[in-house]
């Protein structure tokens, strides 16, 4: 793949493969639809009055899994927007992120909140597949200001719309430039100059690369983009579908090349919360830290001025380094809210460039999703995070986006924790994930 | 030295006084009124449902759906039955199943060895009515009020290897909760910490209702305190340390919110119930496998409570 010349082709680069074809086809025959919502609003129209049924709602409830001090205050912002506009109050149930997203299953098929918060990805496809969410095929009737690739990025494998797009986060390699400076270090193009680097950092006794894995998923990110380094994009959908074996040469490389890296890593590990690891950045114990965009919310003041990045270096020349995580967060609706009129209404000023403005003078640590948004307000760190994944050739989800939620929770977790305390058994551990695929997968 | 106090002992055990019940009973029967019977009927009735429905309805529906390959979604008649297969993958295609087993019999020995003998110990020393006995009493069981995720995160506190309390003190650079070979000790001190609480204020209890006049007995009699409290007060409260023991074996079987609060029962914290949990709550959903493993936890617990039941029942036959 070449790199995308505009924004909105990036954009169409989130797609997995799969809805992208579905939805070329669909495409097709619905644009003449698409254009009629948007240029005549007529649609729309009908939607607020046939939705009007559910009554003159005042308030609507809204699950949220932004249990951070920081995101949870931009989803209080964001809300009072809201209301200001429309005068429906929201009543936000927050929900410990980890807490939320593990016990999602339970919470669709129980009395959720008329709007939750939600990944894209397959995570988003499999609910709406399995009828647990609302249709927003009306909601996205009255958006703009997103690209065709984010309504994409928003559609189940039905052809229909289940999410509307609030924000996206790059991962890359963290650093602060005053220790950079101070030492004159420099951003390593390739995997050898990562190690030279590294192994000076350990010289200058600095944690060269800080990690933590204690809540499972933080190593993911570290598995996903040597994936995407040594295998490409395509391996890793593959992969992440099933389709590949995780016994291959291929996975068993990307093993082989991270247990080479771990010596780099911060130690103890699977003891630390990712807070815990970007807080040793931030005491500058650390020299770098791979994690998502968020990591920011560790980070005040100067110190949020001196954060900087760049991307997982190359390891292999003919894949290079183009492609990385960049998962989409955002909203879905439950599939029979207690009022629609009011949900419909809360989840069209979310998709607004309205909401995106809150979150932007808000949210530092995160990119907004509308592109009518006034970013003028974004710090240098989220303008060249936005520049990094406009420059990105494909883009990945995040490894528990985009598999089934079991196999990743339940398989992948416990595999990379064993890797991570006892990386000389690759081979093992990978013959166990790869029964538990079938097993998983077949079923 | 030895043979006065059990003589004691065993005079002091009221005789059993079984001939004036039968009689009573008849004729209160048959005063009973219309009404009475109704509402003793349902007084036996409605709890028994309750039970039924609470249950064993649900332990019977885990043990069918460990037979199939459920993922918790959609109506009940799409569900493929799958036999075995869920039990072969717990047995040999599921890594941290073992480890869980393990951990599981470590916890139900550290507390069986550890915490609840020391609590036995606690109680008997606050019997002793020592000055701020009371201070002691709500110290020790204060963790017991507290629950289980709240005493993790005061675990985290401490055992954080980089921000916590111990390593801070004693600067060291151990990774309590994080390292496999040590994170289940440390979360047994935990757990112990707060059982050792409950065990003690159950004791506590039981020793409030020994009959003081057997202690003076035993005394007069020229006994030791440890020889009283082993002879005398330990045989006398054989109901107590019943109910300890089944609470310590209970406590171990159902060990989950502790680790789960720390890490979701992964990386050396492995339990069976944070298994299940994992397969059956999580966004993961596979019901089947999970309750696979819940009916193999169902049927390790069984046997403790069949030899519990054997006992209590033999004592009635007695």
């Amino acid at each position: 793949m070449s790199r995308p010349r505009s924004q909105a082709e990036y954009l169409a680069r989130l797609v997995p493969p799969s809805v992208a074809g579905l939805n070329r086809r669909s495409l097709l025959a619905g644009a003449a639809g698409a254009g009629a919502l948007l240029g005549t609003g007529a649609l729309a129209g009908c939607g607020d009055s046939d939705s009007g049924s559910g009554g003159d709602a005042k308030s609507v409830s809204l699950g949220s899994n932004q249990s951070d001090p920081k995101p949870k205050d931009v989803v209080a912002k964001v809300m009072d927007g809201f209301k200001t506009s429309s005068g429906v109050t929201v009543n936000i149930n927050t929900v410990d992120h980890n807490t939320f997203q593990e016990n999602i299953n339970n919470y669709l098929q129980g009395k959720p909140d008329d709007v939750f918060t939600w990944f894209a990805g397959y995570r988003m496809r499999f609910f709406a597949a399995k009828g647990l969410a609302g249709d927003l095929s009306d909601v996205w009737g009255k958006l703009d200001g997103y690209t065709d690739a984010f309504k994409k990025a928003s559609t189940g494998d039905d052809g229909k719309q289940y999410f509307v797009p609030a924000s996206y986060y790059p991962w890359a390699v963290f650093y602060r430039k005053s220790v950079w400076q101070q030492r004159g270090y420099q951003v390593p193009k390739t995997l050898d100059d990562l190690n030279t680097l590294g192994a000076q950092m350990k010289k200058d006794g600095l944690n060269p690369i800080a990690f933590a894995d204690k809540d499972g998923w933080p190593a993911m990110g570290t598995f996903d983009i040597l994936n995407l380094r040594i295998n490409g994009y395509q391996f890793h959908v593959d992969l992440m579908a099933g389709k590949e074996a995780w016994t291959s040469d291929k996975v068993k490389k990307v093993f082989d090349t991270w247990a080479g890296l771990l010596p780099l890593h911060q130690p103890d590990s699977l003891g630390r919360t990712w807070q815990e690891a970007a807080q040793s950045l931030q005491q500058k114990k650390s020299g770098m830290y791979l994690l998502g965009l968020f990591v920011g919310q560790q980070f005040s003041g100067a110190d949020l001025e001196d954060l900087d990045f760049f991307t997982f270096p190359e390891v292999d020349s003919t894949i290079g380094a183009k492609a990385l995580d960049a998962p989409i967060d955002g909203y879905m609706m439950a599939r029979k809210p207690k009022s629609k009129d009011a949900a419909t209404k809360l989840l069209t000023y979310l998709g607004s460039k309205d909401a995106a403005n809150v979150t932007v003078k808000n949210d530092p640590s995160t990119l907004v999703a509308n592109s009518g948004a006034d970013t003028a307000g974004y710090t240098a760190l989220q303008k060249k995070a936005a520049e990094l994944v406009g420059s990105a050739t494909e883009i990945a989800q995040f490894l528990d986006r985009d598999t089934r939620p079991d196999f990743a929770s339940t398989v992948i977790i416990p595999a990379l924790q064993q890797f991570i305390k006892n990386p000389k058994d690759i081979s093992g551990m990978l013959t166990s994930v790869e029964n538990q695929k079938k097993s998983i997968f077949t079923s | 030295m030895s043979d006065l106090p059990l003589i004691q002992a065993d005079r002091a055990v009221p005789p059993p006084a079984a001939t004036t019940t039968t009689g009573g009973r008849g004729r209160r029967l048959r005063l009973l009124s219309r009404t009475d019977r109704v509402v003793i009927t349902l007084m036996v009735l409605l709890p028994l449902l309750l039970v039924l429905g609470l249950v064993w309805l649900p332990a019977a529906a885990t043990v069918l759906l460990s037979g199939t390959n459920w993922d918790g979604i959609g109506p009940l008649n799409e569900i493929d039955w799958v036999g075995l297969k869920n039990y072969d993958d717990v047995v040999n295609n599921y890594p941290p199943f073992v480890p869980a087993v393990q951990n599981n019999l470590l916890w139900l020995a550290a507390l069986f060895v550890v915490a609840t003998p020391f609590g036995m110990f606690l109680a008997v020393l606050l019997d002793k009515e020592l000055r701020g006995s009371r201070f002691y009493q709500t110290a020790l069981y204060l963790p017991v009020v507290l629950s289980l995720a709240l005493v993790g995160f005061i675990w985290q506190l401490i055992y954080s290897r980089d921000q916590g309390l111990l390593n801070g003190v004693f600067g060291g650079d151990t990774d309590w909760y994080g390292d496999p070979n040590v994170n289940i000790w440390a979360v047994l001190v935990a757990a112990g910490w707060r059982h050792v609480g409950y065990i003690m204020l159950l004791y506590l209890a039981g020793l409030k209702g020994v009959d003081p006049s057997l202690r003076e007995a035993a005394a007069v009699d020229g006994s030791s305190e440890t020889s009283t409290f082993f002879r005398v007060v330990f045989p006398v409260m054989r109901p107590i340390n019943i109910i300890v023991l089944v609470v310590t074996v209970i406590e171990s079987l159902r060990a989950f919110d502790l680790v789960w609060v720390i890490n979701k029962g992964r990386n050396g914290l492995e339990l069976i119930s944070a298994l299940v949990t994992q397969n059956v709550v999580g966004e993961a959903s596979r019901i089947g496998f999970g309750s696979a493993l819940a009916t193999i936890m169902l049927a390790v617990s069984l046997v403790f409570i069949t030899i519990y039941l054997w006992t209590v029942m033999r004592e009635g036959k007695r």
